[in-house]
């Protein structure tokens, strides 16, 4: 049997699958509703100053008919009060008590006030609490959100304010919208926090309206930059995370969040350190009804690799996370084509025509143009295997035998420093290889 | 014919003739964009003769560029409506798409095309193309079908003055008078025709070159001369009772089919159908929508030698109609009016000159059907009458004969194209030749001794 559950900074739940702070989790109404269906934990919807929303609130970028592969909001933390959403917080936890309840806080930036929401939110009941450092829009133009987010300081001094009194784990809630998110991570853990939740939305404008030349969306012919969250940020949360994990003041744990919409996308999170992970775009978009698929997709893939722990699974690709100047300069490969299963569309041909090395060539056989490699001038770049339509048709074959290996520092090491081009070409001649 | 099928209801008779391909909704069209693959020198484009830039056309329909994607459709086929609706794509570009070879649905570059050139006439068709400074030179094209229109259509771009004549009061040729009302419409064949005259071509209809204006008339007026009359001779059967009222040629059945006023086209309750191309094809599906009760087909060969296409062989058998294979008509009987037919079984001997296996009677083997209609559809070919007016003009196995690429006669001023030179195949093809032959024509004016 695989076991699913987690404990994310001491906040325990039956899976790794919380609900992210955002629209899915309003209300008790919808909470309890998503943990019927199966959900492992949910953040409920920043709770704190009075605010008011505007319409319309959301952005999509479609692409190629496909709906929502990025989605932009310019929505506010909760628009009901603080009292309704408590009540209804501790209504929630009583309901599901094996459930990870977390309440999502942000209110001015004052000690007392902040002590006070503190207080009032661990009397609900709830699992832990996550500190939203991260809207990028509305909140931090009054100095909170992301205005905190994005100065290691503040977020050092309020994540203090907060863990100096509370009696349950901190999770503070990073903004991308920053050079190098390890500051703000370093001053949460130097702030007592538990953990880390990453990524929040990224600061962006979905697109302008070739009709009415508004921006998209328009508020009464206004708008302006949201935060973007969705399947198209995923790559970006990945690299956070794994800064977040590797780095090696932290080591806290980490809930995953941006673009996950499949156990896939969870597990990749998982295996680059992430012990719960956060959902909130691919909800938006079907429904709490996914969690089934999520959870028995890693089920069946937990049991198809032998593992019986997420333990097992979390922070296992890290160990492959390299700089640059580690990586082997002397592995080799060529692309190759398996011309049974080529479909003749000819796009690895035009792509490495016009954008690579021009060693795809069409050859007329059996009355089509058949694409063929000349692999003895092929770089390996992996532009073809990309845009090739067909699985598993090209593939990049190992030239080298794996027998030397060397990376740019080592050759740093070895050649005349500062380098020339003479002395990388001639390094490159005595392996064979000929940039061309 | 006394035994007329009954008359269908209004509602009936749309319905049985209601386009077999509808057309694309904005949402759909762009799905299937986007299912495109935009192959690079692609399959699909080869694989049609008029060489329509399909990956780019339809690349052009998902960016939401319509008007550009039908210009890309229009500068290599100005019949694109047509084509769109009517062309076998199966064996062309849908046949050649990719996908088939991943085992995958092709994709319906038909309906794309057809969506694209909606919009173009939809549009009050915007003008895509700025014709050449005037040349001067004139040219008259003998027929206003797809071969015809097309040359028009390129000739003029090319700056010249263009004069159609077509014998039928609405020109198009087949387009307008032949193919299957569920497949085209005559109403997107006169878009065709409009499409060419914005361009600047004169259209005179219902002037038969022959008779009502000579050859030497034309001579007079134009530098060069493009004749695209298809085929109008239709085949004889040769056999007794050939001539009885209820024995009918397909096209002139069809021609009346075409015109949509179905009530009007009597038909019997039991109609025999005399051949197995996607001519006689479209005469027993016709005959079937139009309330007949039996329609069967009648082939002297079997299902293996059958001209017609696999799909159109489809749609029949999926409309009800019979196929009698291996059967050949003797004669046809009846008292003043259509019977019965007399037929033999065959069966099939050694591969005559062309490969198929020629049709041998089987001896006593003869058997009468009793039906209340017979429709010829045993091929048509060039008339004579009008060609052997045309001096030295090299006519081979009943084709014009012409230059590949020029598509030149024997005779320097005349040009041809469509089904006149290729024995009939498809407006595609006519399109096709039309464009390529104006071409010739305009290279041909521009040599210093010609014009
Ligand atoms: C019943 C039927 C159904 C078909 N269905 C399809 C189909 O679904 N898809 C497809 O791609 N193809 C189809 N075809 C084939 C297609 O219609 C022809 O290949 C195409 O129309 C040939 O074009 P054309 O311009 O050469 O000749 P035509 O279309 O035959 O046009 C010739 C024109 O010349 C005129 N003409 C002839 N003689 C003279 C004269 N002496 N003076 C003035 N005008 C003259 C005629 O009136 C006519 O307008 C079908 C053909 C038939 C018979
Ligand atoms: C409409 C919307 C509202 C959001 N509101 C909040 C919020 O109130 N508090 C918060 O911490 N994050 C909020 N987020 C960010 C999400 O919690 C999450 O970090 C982000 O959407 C990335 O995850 P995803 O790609 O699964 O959507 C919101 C996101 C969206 C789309």
């Amino acid at each position: 049997m695989v076991d699913l559950s987690i404990s994310c900074g001491g906040i325990k739940s039956p899976n790794p699958f919380w609900l992210a702070s955002a629209p899915p989790t309003n209300s008790a109404y919808q909470v309890c509703k998503a943990f019927e269906a199966g959900w492992g934990g949910a953040v409920w919807k920043t709770i704190g100053e009075p605010v008011m929303n505007v319409v319309n609130r959301y952005g999509s970028v479609d692409y190629n008919g496909q709906k929502i592969l990025g989605l932009n909001n310019i929505e506010l933390i909760s628009d009901r009060p603080i009292e309704v959403n408590l009540r209804e917080i501790a209504e929630t936890k009583e309901l599901w008590p094996d459930r990870a309840v977390i309440a999502s806080l942000m209110v001015e930036s004052d000690r007392q006030v902040w002590h006070d929401m503190v207080m009032r939110a661990i009397d609900t009941g709830c699992d832990g609490i996550e500190l939203n450092y991260g809207c990028p829009h509305g909140m931090s133009e009054r100095g909170m959100g992301a205005a905190v987010g994005q100065v290691p300081e503040y977020c050092e001094m309020i994540t203090k304010w907060v863990t100096e009194i509370s009696t349950i784990p901190v999770l503070v809630k990073l903004t991308p919208n920053v050079t190098d998110v390890r500051y703000p991570g370093r001053a949460a853990k130097k702030a007592g926090a538990q953990g880390l939740s990453l990524i929040n939305t990224i600061n962006t404008i979905m697109g302008v309206n070739l009709d009415t030349l508004e921006v998209n969306p328009s508020v009464d012919g206004k708008g302006g930059h949201g935060g973007y969250a969705g399947p198209a940020v995923k790559p970006i949360a990945l690299n956070m995370v794994s800064q977040i994990a590797t780095d090696k003041e932290i080591g806290l744990p980490i809930s995953g969040i941006g673009g996950i919409s499949t156990w896939r996308d969870a597990l990749e999170f998982i295996l680059l350190g992430a012990t719960s992970v956060q959902v909130c775009t691919a909800v938006m978009h079907y429904g709490f009804r996914i969690i089934d698929d999520l959870v028995e997709g890693m089920s069946n893939w937990m049991e198809e690799k032998k593992f019986t722990s997420l333990n097992q699974v979390r922070g296992k690709s890290l160990l492959g996370i390299s700089d640059f100047g580690n990586l082997n300069l002397l592995y080799k490969t060529t692309a190759r084509i398996d011309e049974t299963k080529c479909i003749h569309c000819n796009l690895c041909h035009i792509a490495c025509e016009d954008s690579a090395h021009q060693c795809i060539d069409l050859v007329a056989v059996n009355g089509h143009m058949q694409p063929r490699v000349r692999e003895d001038d092929c770089v390996g770049c992996r532009l073809c295997f990309i845009v090739c339509p067909v699985e598993s048709c090209i593939s990049m074959v190992r030239k080298d035998d794996g027998t030397e290996a060397i990376t740019w520092n080592e050759l740093m090491k070895q050649l005349p420093q500062p380098l020339t081009w003479q002395a990388l070409r001639s390094f490159q001649a005595k392996h064979g290889i000929d940039i061309h | 014919m006394n035994n007329i099928a009954p008359k269908l209801t209004p509602e009936e008779y749309e319905k049985n003739f209601a386009e077999i391909h509808p057309p694309f909704s904005k949402n759909s069209a762009m799905v299937e964009a986007n299912r495109c693959l935009y192959c690079y020198d692609s399959p699909c484009m080869k694989a049609c003769p008029t060489h329509i830039d399909i990956s780019t056309f339809i690349k052009k329909i998902a960016t939401g560029n319509v008007k550009g994607s039908a210009k890309t459709i229009l500068e290599s086929n100005w019949i694109a409506l047509t084509c769109a609706k009517a062309c076998p794509v199966a064996v062309l570009c849908e046949g050649a798409c990719v996908y088939n070879e991943r085992d995958e649905k092709p994709i319906e570059i038909g309906r794309l095309q057809r969506y694209a050139i909606d919009w173009y006439f939809g549009n009050g068709m915007p003008p895509l193309f700025s014709p050449a400074p005037p040349t001067g030179k004139s040219i008259g094209i003998i027929g206003g079908g797809p071969a015809g229109l097309s040359c028009a259509a390129e000739l003029c771009l090319l700056g010249h003055t263009v004069t159609v004549y077509d014998a039928k009061e609405i020109p198009g040729g087949l387009d307008t008078w032949g193919i299957a009302p569920y497949k085209t419409t005559q109403a997107d064949s006169i878009k065709e025709v409009k499409l060419v005259q914005s361009l600047g071509a004169t259209i005179m209809t219902k002037t038969m070159v022959g008779s009502d204006i000579t050859i030497d008339e034309l001579l007079k007026t134009h530098n060069a001369i493009f004749i695209g009359v298809g085929l109008n001779h239709p085949s004889r059967l040769n056999i007794e009772g050939e001539d009885l009222p209820g024995v009918h040629d397909a096209l002139a059945f069809i021609a009346r089919v075409t015109t949509r006023k179905w009530p009007s086209v009597n038909v019997g309750k039991r109609v025999a159908v005399i051949g197995a191309g996607n001519t006689a094809i479209d005469a027993v599906t016709e005959s079937k929508r139009l309330g007949a009760e039996q329609v069967m087909l009648i082939y002297r060969r079997s299902q293996n030698e059958m001209p017609a296409y696999e799909f159109e062989y489809e749609l029949a058998k999926s409309d009800g109609v019979e196929f009698h294979f291996l059967t050949s008509p003797l004669r046809i009987i009846g008292n003043g009016k259509v019977e019965a037919i007399e037929c033999t079984r065959m069966s099939l001997g050694k591969p005559d000159a062309e490969g198929r296996r020629a049709p041998i009677p089987v001896p006593g083997s003869e058997f009468r059907i009793p039906v209340d209609m017979v429709i010829k559809s045993v091929g048509q070919n060039i008339e004579e009458s009008f060609f052997s007016k045309i001096p030295n003009l090299k006519i081979e196995n009943g084709q014009v004969v012409v230059h590949p690429e020029s598509f030149q006669t024997s005779n320097p001023k005349f040009f041809a194209g469509g089904d006149c030179i290729n024995g009939g195949k498809e407006v595609v093809n006519a399109a096709a030749d039309g464009k390529r032959a104006a071409y010739g024509i305009d290279q041909w004016l521009r040599r210093p001794a010609n014009g």
